[in-house]
């Protein structure tokens, strides 16, 4: 087999004849992807699909300076191969992944355990990381926690109040979402979609839309995607906020705290006024959107938005002039630029990092080709840089949709996608509220689903968290949590 | 100048919580729908148009049976609706969903087009729960919509500690499981302990569609569909996710809060579960 001199470009909600995604001998495909790591490209993706009793790994790649996404792919694999993790750190869960959907083993994978398989009842959490000592102590919490959350288990190793490191073990939320898709899109897929991480089901039904109307060789009407967009920073402005308030609440400062519970209500119901469902449920589907804002409703939500808007504005700044909090809240939980480039952060939380990094912006697709928000960054790390970025981004998807809400453009609200085509890879990032979406499908020849590869940003993200633990006290837990405040079936599936 | 400035704030800020139930309860979205009225009668002969557009198969007709609507497996996205020629399938703008047992979640046969909406507790349970609830929750393969939605419950406009009912850290100081989620089978021990910590008497609240029936994921080999399926539901509130309002009416109802005819708002046709 002769050695493709490079991967393949790919447009951010574009497709290609799976023929033509270049193919690699396993080990060289591990190699050219290595290389390509080494250069500061990210890996969005890396997954396997079967093929006979083989499997096939395949990269996608972001370039984010180029604006552009690549793909590769290597040849039927079967047993090992020389695992990424050793050089790359980016990619240690995405292996695991493989190795449990797969058993395809990443050989010097320094960490290969389950990601989400069962055990009785439980995730197969395997054996954790143990530091071993005479002072030093183990600390386990969960699956079930205090608050009204999703279930997850953390095992601290802890010397004094000190962490000397963190383990994450999920898989508590799977739901079988991926094996469900080979041989859709069902009747159901769409409602999945939209349930993945049901607080992003804006981000994941747009990424959803788009693979499937670029596998149509369709678009979406020019209003659809509009509303789209609008829909994707209303999603953004319920979080962030929520967010804000519950950072508050963890430093025991009130106020903020209980206006943001408050302020994020009233984000979700300018959601609830475009589309009847505060989290956006039924407002995206493959063609276009499913419900108009009509210029009376476009009015109200003008005027609902401006004094939510005002109120974060009070409620945020509160927060910033008290001392108690800028103090508990600088310098905990560090995750440096180079270590959140390293483990391939994305999100608010990659910004706060200093990495400017937004798909909006990098790879733009739908209505973002036309109007795009700033990318806020913050070079600190630590959980004030997560607060702080969050807080500039609430300001400018604000600004984004004052400006939007003033100028829609005209035409219909969906055009029907047609049959999808045959064996053909198509890939669509969203940047949702946490982060980059990526949904990647891959058609057989009959243009159904033969594999369909979903990683939600905190997919990305768990791995700063517990990095920002080490050297902090463990009472910090909360406040460095909710901080990221990631997803656990969008980790899940 | 900053506690200054905080505490002035706060009096400017003034009381929130809502009105409700002295007051009529806060509108639905107009686009929300609420609850679904079923009436087979007026199904048109031999028509099935709206089994197949079900994304969660709530829908079902037999041959020479009426066709009825498993509530407690709808995810309110009104294809049906939209589908039905005959409008034998309508929207109510409802937001009274809780029921006490699934069955009355079944629309369709003549006399029950409509949810029976649950009565409350028995009189033992009303006098030891009624003025102080104290719930554990467990989401266990529920999508963080469901689990926000009972959060917000929490927050100054809803204000649920004026009825007593609050969320517990630990199922050991509580009256009662809520659950969301379709119950993943790798939550199934630990919805099991924390049912199994809690002292009795106790009772089980299944919210949403998930919790209900396995929702959007109904039948998938890696969820045990539903919360039935782990411990006995005293309380079965539909939705995906259900609106705050519908979640806080089912506490209230099953607490017996809502008796008087005065609190209720002006619905007729709701008719009332011995």
């Amino acid at each position: 087999m002769s050695t493709p001199a490079s991967f393949v470009w790919l447009s951010n909600g574009t497709s290609l004849p799976w023929a033509e995604v270049p193919e690699w001998p396993v080990d060289s495909f591990v190699e050219a992807t290595s290389a390509e790591l080494d250069r500061g490209v990210r890996l969005c993706a890396w997954f396997g699909v079967p093929d006979g009793d083989a499997t096939r790994l395949v990269a996608v790649l972001a370039y984010d300076a180029d604006n552009t996404l690549a793909v590769g792919r290597s040849a039927p694999a079967r047993g090992s191969y020389p695992s990424l993790t050793a050089r790359h750190a980016q990619a240690h869960l995405f292996e695991r992944e493989v190795w449990e959907q797969h058993g395809l083993k990443p050989e010097g994978h320094p960490w290969l355990k389950p990601v989400r398989r069962a055990n009785g009842g439980a995730p197969a959490n395997g054996k954790f990381f143990q530091v071993e000592g005479r002072e030093v102590h183990e600390v386990a919490v969960g699956p079930v926690h205090a608050g009204i959350i999703e279930p997850g288990h953390f095992r601290f190793q802890c010397a004094g109040e000190e962490v000397l490191h963190l383990e994450i073990a999920l898989g508590y939320q799977h739901r079988g979402v991926e094996a469900a898709l080979p041989g859709g899109p069902h009747r159901v897929t769409l409602s999945q979609m939209e349930t993945v991480a049901g607080d992003t089901t804006i981000g994941h039904a747009t990424a959803y839309a788009a693979v499937l109307e670029a596998l149509a060789g369709s678009e979406a009407p020019l209003r659809a995607q509009w509303l789209r967009a609008l829909a994707l920073e209303l999603e953004r402005l319920a979080n962030h906020p929520g967010d804000l308030g519950a950072l508050a609440g963890d430093v025991a400062f009130l106020p903020t705290a209980a206006a943001c519970g408050k302020i994020r209500g009233d984000f979700l119901n300018l959601t609830a006024l475009l589309c009847g469902n505060r989290f956006g449920r039924g407002l995206v589907k493959p063609g276009g959107c499913r419900h108009d804002l009509d210029t009376v409703r476009a009015g109200q939500m003008q005027q609902q938005l401006r004094a939510a808007l005002d109120e974060v504005e009070q409620a945020a700044a509160w927060l910033w002039d008290a001392a108690a909090v800028r103090s508990r809240f600088e310098g905990t939980g560090v995750v440096g630029n180079a270590t959140a480039a390293d483990i391939g952060l994305v999100g608010p939380a990659a910004r706060a990092s200093g990495l400017v990094r937004d798909v909006r912006y990098d790879h733009p697709a739908g209505w973002h080709r036309f109007a795009q928000v700033p990318v806020a960054v913050w070079p600190d790390g630590d959980a004030f840089a997560r607060a702080r970025v969050r807080w500039l981004e609430i300001q400018r998807s604000g600004k984004f949709l004052e400006e939007q809400l003033a100028a829609p453009p005209d035409g219909p609200l969906c055009a029907e996608p047609g049959a999808l085509a045959g064996d053909t890879l198509a890939v669509a990032l969203v940047e949702g509220w946490r982060g980059e979406v990526c949904h990647v499908a891959l058609t057989d020849a009959a243009g159904r689903f033969r594999r369909y590869k979903l990683v939600d940003p905190s997919f990305h993200n768990w791995t700063g968290l517990a990095l920002a633990l080490r050297g902090q006290a463990i009472s910090d837990f909360p406040l460095c949590n909710k901080s990221f405040n990631l997803s656990y079936c969008g980790f899940d599936l | 100048m900053f506690v200054q400035d905080t505490l002035l704030h706060r009096l400017r800020q003034g009381c929130q919580p809502m009105a409700y139930p002295a007051a009529p309860p806060p509108p639905l979205p107009d686009r929300h729908g609420g609850a679904l009225r079923v009436e087979s009668a007026k199904c048109a002969e031999g028509c099935s148009a709206c089994v197949p557009v079900c994304p969660t198969q709530a829908i079902t007709r037999p041959e020479r049976e009426p066709v009825a609507l498993d509530l407690g497996r709808c995810i309110f996205c009104a294809a049906c609706v939209e589908t039905c020629p005959t409008k034998a399938i309508k929207q109510t703008g409802d937001h009274r969903m809780a029921a006490r047992r699934r069955e009355d979640l079944m629309l369709g046969k003549t006399g029950e087009e409509e949810l029976r909406v649950a009565a409350a507790l028995d009189e033992k349970l009303r006098r030891l729960l009624g003025r102080s609830l104290r719930l554990r929750q467990v989401s266990a393969g529920g999508c963080n919509a469901c689990e926000a939605d009972t959060n917000v419950l929490g927050t100054i406009g809803w204000d649920l500690g004026r009825f007593g009912i609050q969320f517990v850290a630990s199922p050991r100081h509580a009256d009662g499981l809520l659950i969301t989620g379709c119950v993943s089978r790798n939550m199934e021990l630990a919805l099991r302990k924390t049912y199994d910590a809690v002292p009795p008497p106790k009772i089980v609240i299944a919210v949403g569609a998930c919790a209900i029936a396995g929702g959007p994921f109904v039948g998938h080999p890696q969820i045990l569909n539903g919360a039935s399926s782990v411990v006995p539901v005293d309380l079965f509130i539909p939705g995906c996710p259900p609106h705050p309002l519908t979640i806080l009416d089912g506490l209230l109802r099953v607490l017996g809060r809502l008796e008087t005819p005065d609190s209720l708002p002006a619905h007729d046709k709701v008719t009332e579960h011995p």
